[in-house]
Parts: structure tokens; C-alpha cells; sequence
């Protein structure tokens, strides 16, 4: 067949792309990093104004310990804030797909929840919410929230119009064209929006904490940056700064996989460029 | 032999748009039970919209529609039995051949077991054995089709309605599947309603020809094909194949006010 002739060629570009995409920002890095420690050590800048990446990486590995203590808190807020929002946001989608009214009476709303800053409101939420995790929560949540809301609504909307009639030719219930139709077809549009709201948690997580600037032993990343910028251990604020990026890059790349395992079969988005009709 | 009853009748069936245009007006239609009708017309002419009508899709403005021999469910709405086929495939991405096929079963509650295992024989009949768990985007557009009438047929309805099904397909692919169709209605006995804008797929496949006409869309003339029931590139090739061609040609620029010669 036609299709397994042209299938070939175009898996060799595929491998190629692919050892591309991973080698040709790990050399830039690698490049940009050595530049860095070379300037650090010519210039003799003192580690209080910039540290080097391997006084960097000697302080993360000694202060371990005490950070390792602050990204459990830091990933368990921002987890649970997007979990909450993926749920809730799925719900609510769903409900706007089953009811107009619900919908122009409620998106109003969500858009206004989300174009207020969190910055500007995170003060509040700490003041009136008693448990200060409880707040942090609430304040990840909000900036997670709208893109898996907005984007599974496109979602459930934009299912085949011949499909939803063969599916009503066939007096599906309105339980079956939910599941076997709406849900499905909105699969590719959740976990774009789940990509997004993965990093906006992490992003919401971390500008509430440095609103509330808990101290203690209890605190997350935030706080170990504040803290260690009061006390000029530079090397350590950017330890834990580097522990908040990788955190951002890990939750992406977890959100990548899994939507590529849900999507390799059928979707255009999770098929590699060489593999596409 | 006693007179048959029809299948269904349609008696100055006329359909208005809300945007107010007159897409069907006037319609009379006998379908009797084993027809093969093709819809024949240029674009414009609502034989599609008279195909979404008959299959419940979208309600008449006026006229009415029997059927004599079909029941009726709780709700006292017609039990249409109808399979439908599109112009495009229209499978669901995300399942595989089977999960495809086996969603009308499904969907009138059939176990999933008992639903695949009578999906399977359709897929078979349809060609495609061994491409039960291959996804919609794996298959060519000759292979999705396919799949679409095994889905149609695969609840056994008794009118299958299709929709300019093999418009988008390459002429090579278009004759095998116009052949394979031919078979499975000579064998099943079905009664087809086939939307085509082709003169030359109407007179391959059906048995009677209603030629519609535009603005308001309308039957002009109805031609009935004489043909062996075994057809084949044979009678393709013969000089009464072109004769009929001939006929419904120039049935169908008459029906356009001769604008087409």
C-alpha cells in the first residue's frame, strides 16, 4: 500500500527531529552555563552578587536537606491546586455544555477571576482565610483554573456535527452523547489547557507564598528565596530558584507524556511531525 | 401478486429554512420496501435536506410523511431504522475500526461483547478483516468509508440512507466500492435512498432515478433503470448503460431549464 511506501522516509526525519530537539538546546545550555562560570572566575565576582552555576549546584547539594523539606510543601500546594482546578473545571464545562443558561450566567465570572492579578488579591484571601496552606491553595487554584475551564468549554463545543446527528439518529441518551462524543472530543483541549494550568499552579503556589511570607520550617520554595535574600546567601537563593524551574519543566514534561499517551492514536497534536498525513 | 405496501410515502413534503428560503416544496415519494433510489441533482437542489428529512434529522414544514409499516415507540415517535452514511466517513478518531462499528449496537444497549463480535462480521463483509483494531487516521479514505457503511449496516436497518458517500473519493476506489455497495444490496435487499450529483453513479446503481430540480428544490422527473441485477464492469461498458446515461442526462438539464446541454 501507498501509505506504508511514504511511511518510511518520513520516520528517519522524525528520529532526526527529534535528536535535534533534544541535543540542540542541551549544547546552547551547556554553552551558555560554561560562559557563565568562566566570567564569574575571570571577573572575580564575589558569590554574594553572582555565584557561579557550580557554587550553585554545591549549595543545593548541602542545603538539601532543608530545601528538599520546601519543595515537598511547594509541589504538594501546587498538586492539589491543580488537581482541584482540573476537576472543578471539568465540572463546570460540563455543566455549561448541558445548559445555556448556566453558562452566560456563570463564564462572566471565571473571566473576572481571572484577568484580577493575584498579586492583588492573594493579601486578601491570607487575611480572611485562617489556615495559611488552606490560602495558598485557594490562590494557586484561581490562577489555574480559567485555561482548563475555557479551554475543555471550546472543547465540548466543538464535537463533528455529523457525528452529534448520527449519534442523535441512533437516540443516544443524553448521558451517551456525553461520554461517547462530548467528552472524548474534548479530551485534546483539557489537557492543553491541564499544560498550561500545570505551570500557572506552580507560578500561583509561589507569588502567594511571597505575598504571605510565612516563615518557619513549614514554608515552601518562596520563602527559602525571600529568606536567603534577606540573609545575601545569594548561591542559596538561586539553589532554590533552580529547584522552582526544574519543579515548572518536570510538571510540563509530566503534562506532555500524558497527553501524548492519551493522544498518539488519534490526534494530530500528539503525532510527530514525520508521522502525519 | 397483492399490491405491497410502501415503506413510506411523502405527500407535498415541503421544507422552509428559518432563514425563510424554500428548500423543498411539494414532494411526492413513494419508497417501496428493496428500492434502490438515487437522489439525483445539481447542488442546491435540497436533495440532501430530503434525505436529513426522511431520516428524522430535521422536521417538515409541511405535507406528511407515512410509514405504513413501522412501529412505534414510547414516546409514539416513528421507529425509523435507519442507517445513515455521510459524505465524510464521520468515525469517531478516538476508537478503533471495531469500537466504530459497534457504537449503534452499543448505543441501543447491547452488551459490548455481543456488540464487537457482530461488528467484527460486518467489518469483515465490508472488507476490512484485520483492520479491526487500527485507528480512523491508519486507513485511507476509500478503507474509512468502508467503515462508515459497516457501522450503517451493522443494525441491519432497513433503509440505508447515504449521502453523496463516495463524492470525495478517487474514481478507482469510487467503482469498487459503487460494486461492492451493488452486491451487499443484491444480497441483504435493503432499501437504499443514495444523494449523488453523478449521472453516471445513478445509473450504475439504482433502480430508479428521481431527477430534482432547484430553487425551490423539487422532483422534475423520475427515470427507472433497466439493468441485470448482477452488475458489473460489464454492463458498464454496454451500449444500454450509455443509452441510460443518455436519458438521465438529458432528464436532469431539462430539470435545469436546459442551462446544461
Amino acid at each position: 500500500m501507498s501509505e506504508n511506501a511514504d511511511a518510511a522516509p518520513a520516520a528517519g526525519g522524525f528520529m532526526e527531529s527529534t535528536l535535534l530537539r533534544i541535543l540542540a538546546p542541551t549544547l546552547l545550555a551547556l554553552l551558555f552555563l560554561g560562559g557563565w562560570e568562566m566570567m564569574v572566575r575571570v571577573r572575580e565576582i564575589p558569590p554574594y552578587i553572582l555565584p557561579g552555576p557550580i557554587a550553585i549546584w554545591q549549595t543545593l547539594l548541602r542545603d538539601w536537606g532543608s530545601l528538599s523539606v520546601s519543595l515537598l510543601i511547594t509541589l504538594k500546594i501546587t498538586f492539589m491546586a491543580l488537581s482541584v482546578a482540573a476537576i472543578l473545571g471539568l465540572v463546570l464545562a460540563v455543566l455549561f455544555a448541558q445548559s445555556r443558561i448556566i453558562e452566560l450566567s456563570l463564564f462572566p465570572f471565571a473571566v473576572i477571576l481571572q484577568v484580577t492579578p493575584i498579586v492583588a488579591i492573594a493579601p486578601l484571601i491570607i487575611i480572611w482565610v485562617d489556615d495559611i496552606a488552606i490560602s495558598l491553595l485557594i490562590c494557586a487554584w484561581i490562577v489555574a483554573f480559567f485555561p482548563i475551564l475555557s479551554n475543555t468549554t471550546v472543547g465540548l463545543n466543538s464535537a463533528d456535527h455529523n457525528l452529534k446527528d448520527l449519534f442523535k439518529l441512533y437516540r443516544a441518551s443524553r448521558w451517551q452523547v456525553l461520554t461517547r462524543l462530548l467528552l472524548p472530543s474534548a479530551l485534546p483541549y483539557f489537557l492543553a489547557g491541564l499544560r498550561i494550568s500545570g505551570g500557572l499552579a506552580l507560578i500561583g503556589a509561589i507569588v502567594a507564598e511571597f505575598v504571605a511570607g510565612t516563615g518557619g520550617s513549614a514554608s515552601g520554595l518562596a520563602y527559602r528565596i525571600l529568606e536567603a535574600g534577606y540573609q545575601l546567601q545569594i548561591p542559596r537563593m538561586f539553589a532554590a530558584l533552580v529547584l522552582v524551574s526544574t519543579t515548572g519543566i518536570a510538571i510540563f514534561l509530566a503534562l506532555s507524556l500524558l497527553t501524548h499517551l492519551l493522544l498518539r492514536h488519534w490526534h494530530e497534536s500528539a503525532m510527530g511531525r514525520g508521522d502525519r498525513r | 401478486m397483492s399490491p405491497r405496501r410502501p415503506l413510506l410515502s411523502l405527500t407535498g413534503v415541503s421544507k422552509r429554512y428559518a432563514t425563510g428560503t424554500l428548500a423543498l416544496d411539494g414532494i411526492d415519494l413513494t419508497i417501496m420496501p428493496g428500492d434502490f433510489i438515487a437522489l439525483l441533482g445539481p447542488s442546491g437542489c435540497g436533495k440532501s435536506t430530503l434525505l436529513r428529512l426522511i431520516a428524522g434529522l430535521t422536521a417538515p414544514s409541511g405535507g406528511t410523511m407515512e410509514w405504513p409499516m413501522a412501529m412505534h415507540d414510547a414516546a409514539g415517535d416513528v421507529e425509523r431504522d435507519i442507517g445513515f452514511v455521510f459524505q465524510e466517513p464521520t468515525l469517531m478518531p478516538w476508537a478503533s475500526v471495531i469500537r466504530n462499528v459497534a457504537l449503534p449496537l452499543e448505543l441501543a444497549g447491547m452488551k459490548r461483547r455481543d456488540a464487537e463480535e457482530r461488528a467484527a462480521e460486518w467489518i469483515a463483509r465490508v472488507d476490512l478483516k484485520g483492520f479491526e483494531k487500527a485507528y480512523p487516521r491508519a486507513l485511507s479514505g476509500g478503507m474509512r468509508m468502508r467503515v462508515s457503511i459497516a457501522r450503517a449496516l451493522v443494525t441491519r436497518p432497513r433503509i440505508l440512507l447515504m449521502d453523496e458517500p463516495f463524492a470525495a473519493l478517487d474514481e478507482i476506489t469510487r467503482f469498487r466500492l459503487n460494486n461492492d455497495l451493488v452486491q451487499l444490496w443484491a444480497q441483504e435487499r435493503f432499501t437504499v435512498i443514495f444523494v449523488t450529483h453523478s449521472v453516471f453513479e445513478s445509473v450504475y446503481l439504482a433502480e430508479r432515478i428521481v431527477v430534482m430540480a432547484p430553487r425551490p428544490g423539487r422532483i422534475a422527473e423520475e427515470v427507472r433503470i433497466t439493468a441485470p441485477t448482477e452488475r458489473g464492469e460489464e454492463f458498464r461498458t454496454s451500449p444500454e448503460y450509455a443509452a441510460q446515461c443518455r436519458t438521465v442526462s438529458l432528464a436532469l438539464s431539462a430539470a435545469m431549464g436546459g442551462a446544461h446541454e
